[in-house]
């Protein structure tokens, strides 16, 4: 993340490698979807047929796992993913005003994306970090002790 | 091995690392390659040991034991010719110990007592030899060269060591059960799937002492049988699955995995295996289908995972923290683990302190002390000096408990007698400012999401839980609903499938014990107490105290309030959406909840 969009033949290209680097157990299976979900931002549905071809696993199969995780993707996302911690340890620390200026501010509700495609907006099971609630975390980079105020600018540092 | 005079350790923690660490450590390479100090000076990354709120990251010095904080990457050639070539403390970055509030680790208080925190913040995580200098994998010879599996199994079932994953079954029955099940081959598996919110002491301790859990395993795995192992780390911890990939390479190629460890008959390896976000994964036959690459889901109980575990074959499941007091009940005895804790709770417990309390952080204690004591000797008492209200213990499946349950002493029975749950030793404490009913339409909500589905006690019921919080939260409560309430609790709580949904309607059933005038409060008189629910406030501007300085008006998200500069300013209810950023940034506390 921030993802580009891939072509189909590069899609299946990133599953045949995988596959093959990986094995085609099927224990493998969630930490193939992990790396396509990093990769292409989601899991297509290119990728679920590509992948079952190469694994032998039926591919409603790989769509039930793939559903199952929260971590996991089946829906393109924007080029940012914003990622709220809705546990309770934040929420009692003044989460709830951050979440809701967060929808505000980006116009979004929880799990939707932007028309321009820039955001997702998801929230997150506990991150762990709770000592520093509330916490969000924009792509890879962890924001925490996040007021409403410092909403704004924190979006601001992404293109 | 090359002798360094000194060591820097910068800690990298996720925290940390968002403010810069990595770029910091680079920067100290460089400088100290420029003062020609790269062969006497080490830089090492280290697991969490500052203060949150410095502006830069957080290193400790060795041997001197120096804490410097609030260092930016332009600081570090300062720092280095201070530090490192004229042999001064660089007092403008320093750091008294004893004043480093660290919210997840402070220096122990004088009620702590650490066994698996011992090593963490003091040793570099990515070191194995850091942990053997500390008496790491002693307890692994001692094992596999003096004692046979069954002498182990006795030794732990005499320490009366209890899983720490909040189950509390004996760890050493457990393995004995494996031990003699049939099998072509054995699993060990450690839970790090740490999904309750509010707990992050297994990720301290893979974060911080990553070998004490290897070490917990292999002796655990030599006296069960097993010959493969398992780590399953929630992908929310991204720290803590390179940091376990990292030290099983070193343990392997140290010899303390793979092929006839130390010498010895016994052969064992260890890999890490991610989970993908599902909290329903730490349940433990959740977990063994995550493991095969299935949906997370739980299935009944027996066959247990002893008999039948992952692919079908005998399994042991372990939490974090049971495995890494391991090698400490080898080393010091049975005896002197059954010595600390509380009748049948022995040892310490890990608990993770959030919400409304002044310290929050790590701690490590032993049983028996008293929820008071932990939360206002350890803790300092509650934020701002405002009342303490209720602690909800044990994540998510816990039960929210009033201050006259404060000196309950802490084990397993004594919470579970209370309605609540030892759980992983998550803790959030809530001041007078929560409304309870709120809190457990929060965890409903949770758990509702939660909720894997398969059965339907826990898929519809939560569901219906939540539609008749929420419905009293809106002030559109029914008299019938706490009823309907406690008969949904109970059948939940009766017919689900695992863990998750038994324990799911806790917070709901505690709190309707506990705090049934809030409830009462808000279905009769269309009132929250605590003032929360938006449905049920209305904002108002007090005449006398407004400036009218337009700070609220300026900055009200909808436009609800109006008036002239240095006149009494107005809030239409009709347009306020309760968000409360007006009550909040008025400088003349002006505005007041209704």
């Amino acid at each position: 993340m921030p993802v580009e969009v891939k072509v189909d033949q590069d899609v299946r290209k990133i599953v045949r490698t995988l596959v093959e680097e990986k094995g085609p157990e099927k224990a493998e299976l969630i930490p193939i979807l992990h790396e396509i979900n990093s990769e292409l931002g989601y899991i297509s549905d290119e990728a679920i047929k590509e992948l079952s071809e190469r694994m032998n696993i039926p591919s409603s199969h790989i769509y039930s796992v793939a559903t199952f995780y929260r971590m996991l993707s089946t829906e393109p996302r924007g080029r940012h993913v914003i990622q709220f911690c809705e546990s309770a340890p934040c929420h009692v620390a003044g989460g709830r005003l951050v979440w809701e200026k967060l929808q505000r501010e980006l116009g979004l509700s929880k799990g939707e994306t932007s028309e321009d495609e820039k955001w997702s907006l998801i929230t997150t099971s506990c991150l762990g970090v709770c000592g520093v609630g509330p916490v969000l975390v924009v792509d890879n980079n962890i924001y925490g002790n996040v007021t409403p105020e410092q909403v704004p600018g924190i979006l601001s540092n992404y293109e | 091995m090359a002798y360094f005079r000194s060591h820097i350790l910068v800690s990298v923690d996720p925290i940390c690392v968002e403010k810069g660490a990595y770029d910091l450590i680079d920067a100290f390479q460089d400088e100290l390659v420029k003062q020609g100090l790269v062969d006497e000076v080490q830089v090492l990354e280290t697991s969490r040991i500052g203060d949150p709120h410095s502006e830069g990251p957080d290193l400790m010095v060795y041997p001197e034991a120096v804490h410097y904080a609030n260092l930016s990457v332009t600081d570090v050639p300062f720092l280095v010719e201070e530090h490192f070539v004229k042999g001064r403390v660089a007092e403008k970055f320093m750091r008294e110990i004893e004043e480093v509030v660290d919210e997840e680790l402070s220096a122990p208080q004088a009620k702590e007592v650490r066994i698996v925190l011992k090593n963490i913040g003091d040793i570099d995580p990515l070191n194995i030899e850091e942990y053997i200098a500390r008496d790491g994998y002693l307890a692994l010879g001692q094992v596999l060269l003096e004692m046979s599996p069954e002498e182990t199994i006795q030794e732990v079932i005499d320490s009366g060591l209890r899983g720490r994953g909040g189950a509390g079954f004996p760890t050493g029955l457990k393995w004995r059960f494996i031990r003699a099940a049939e099998g072509d081959q054995k699993f060990m598996i450690c839970n790090a799937d740490e999904g309750d919110p509010g707990a992050f002491a297994n990720r301290r301790v893979l974060e911080g002492d990553p070998h004490s859990v290897i070490e917990g395993m292999i002796i655990a795995a030599y006296a069960a049988g097993a010959s493969q192992g398992y780590i399953y780390c929630r992908a929310e911890y991204p720290i803590a699955v390179q940091t376990m990939k990292t030290a099983i390479e070193q343990a392997r190629n140290f010899g303390l995995l793979g092929e006839n460890i130390l010498g010895s008959e016994f052969s064992f390896d260890l890999e890490v295996r991610m989970g993908a976000g599902a909290f329903v994964c730490g349940e433990e036959t959740a977990l063994m289908a995550s493991i095969e690459g299935k949906r997370g889901e739980p299935r009944p109980r027996p066959p247990f995972p002893a008999q039948k575990g992952l692919w079908d074959e005998p399994s042991n499941i372990n939490n974090v923290e049971t495995f890494s007091n391991i090698p400490q009940i080898i080393l010091n005895g049975a005896e002197w683990f059954a010595s600390l804790g509380y009748e049948k709770s022995t040892g310490t417990k890990t608990f993770s302190m959030a919400g409304d309390v002044k310290n929050t952080g790590l701690i490590e204690v032993p049983f028996g002390i008293s929820l008071r004591e932990i939360i206002f000797d350890v803790g300092g008492g509650i934020k701002d000096d405002k009342k303490f209200k209720a602690i909800q213990t044990g994540g998510p499946m816990g039960g929210c408990l009033p201050e006259s349950y404060l000196d309950l002493p802490m084990d397993y029975e004594a919470l579970d007698k209370a309605g609540s749950i030892l759980g992983s030793g998550g803790l959030v404490a809530m001041d007078e400012g929560t409304c309870m009913v709120d809190i457990a339409r929060f965890f409903m909500e949770f758990t509702q999401e939660e909720s894997c589905g398969k059965c339907t006690p826990c898929r519809i019921g939560t569901r219906r839980i939540l539609e008749l919080l929420t419905r009293i939260c809106d002030g559109k409560g029914k008299p019938e609903d706490i009823g309907t309430l406690r008969m949904l609790c109970d059948q939940i709580n009766e017919n689900s499938l695992c863990g998750l949904g038994k324990g799911a309607p806790n917070p709901v059933k505690s709190t309707l014990e506990h705090f049934l005038d809030e409830y009462e409060a808000h279905i009769y008189e269309k009132r929250c107490p605590a003032k929360v629910c938006k449905a049920l406030i209305r904002f108002e501007i007090l005449d006398g105290l407004c400036t009218g300085c337009t700070l609220c008006a300026r900055n009200c998200p909808v436009d609800a309030i109006s008036g002239e500069r240095r006149q009494l300013h107005v809030i239409d209810p009709d347009i306020c959406i309760q968000c409360g950023i007006c009550e909040q940034i008025c400088p003349y506390d002006a505005i007041e909840i209704k």
